[in-house]
């Protein structure tokens, strides 16, 4: 039986790239690519939300993926 | 988290601000924001200066999240279509020009010197009390008040949609950010979007 688990998807189309997420990351999860989007890593992250709320943008949203 | 001192460049932002009250030829260190971050962004390729350095996100950031004078709501969709911040980005370029232009006509002697730092483009704010003359042309202290009145506009903005919406909802928005973003996006053309 697959796990559900909570995971953090950036609106790559909307995001600013401003790095607030990062920060907030108790997970050193997310990273800034070339100062065009954010990435953040399905491995590292627990889908505990922080980014989410953080995001100026409101472009992190968090959504339960079969793991 | 451990602090860097990177993470105090509040302090210089909130001191700017004050400075600009005192004597308004302060108001040129105002370029190094906007010059950093554009060679950072043009030499290496990133956004450093919104992830890390920027000043004023970090004060939004600590008037808005630490005090808790923001309502925390997200941003409406429109604020951060490509429209809408293209289209603030160009707008805010064209004022800039504009106050370029009339410091020009100071330099050139076909305008007085004036005293008046202008809000949000539209109101003329005397702040005579700040001047106290300058060793240089009058043009010099012409750009003065009219970048002082760009980046105090600006921090108005800033502060109201820190209010409305998330502390750093300015971050949405800022010229700057929209415009290191583009530079970043035409020089790593592989990554999608």
């Amino acid at each position: 039986m697959a796990k559900i688990r909570r995971k953090a998807f950036v609106d790559r189309k909307h995001c600013v790239a401003c790095g607030c997420c990062v920060k907030v990351c108790p997970m050193n999860a997310i990273e800034i690519v070339r100062g065009v989007i954010a990435l953040i890593s399905a491995e590292k992250c627990v889908g505990c939300g922080k980014c989410a709320k953080e995001c100026p943008a409101s472009v992190i949203e968090i959504r339960e993926v079969e793991a | 988290m451990k602090k860097r001192w990177y993470d105090y460049l509040w302090i210089a932002s909130l001191l700017y601000l004050l400075l600009g009250f005192f004597n308004i030829l302060f108001a040129w260190l105002g370029l190094l924001c906007f010059f950093i971050p554009l060679i950072i962004s043009v030499a290496a390729g990133t956004k450093s200066y919104c992830n890390r350095y920027c000043g004023r996100g970090q004060l939004f950031g600590l008037i808005g999240g630490r005090f808790g004078l923001s309502r925390k709501k997200d941003v409406p969709r429109w604020m951060k279509s490509s429209w809408f911040r293209y289209g603030f980005l160009i707008f805010f370029f064209a004022m800039f020009f504009l106050m370029l232009w009339n410091t020009y006509l100071v330099f050139a002697g076909a305008r007085e010197l004036g005293q008046a730092v202008t809000l949000l483009w539209t109101f003329k704010l005397p702040w005579n009390w700040a001047y106290h003359g300058t060793l240089f042309h009058p043009g010099v202290a012409q750009f003065a008040f009219g970048f002082y009145g760009v980046m105090l506009t600006s921090t108005v903005l800033g502060l109201i949609t820190m209010v409305l919406f998330k502390p750093r909802s300015w971050c949405v928005y800022c010229p700057m950010g929209t415009m290191t973003q583009l530079i970043c996006k035409a020089k790593n053309p592989k990554i999608e979007k």
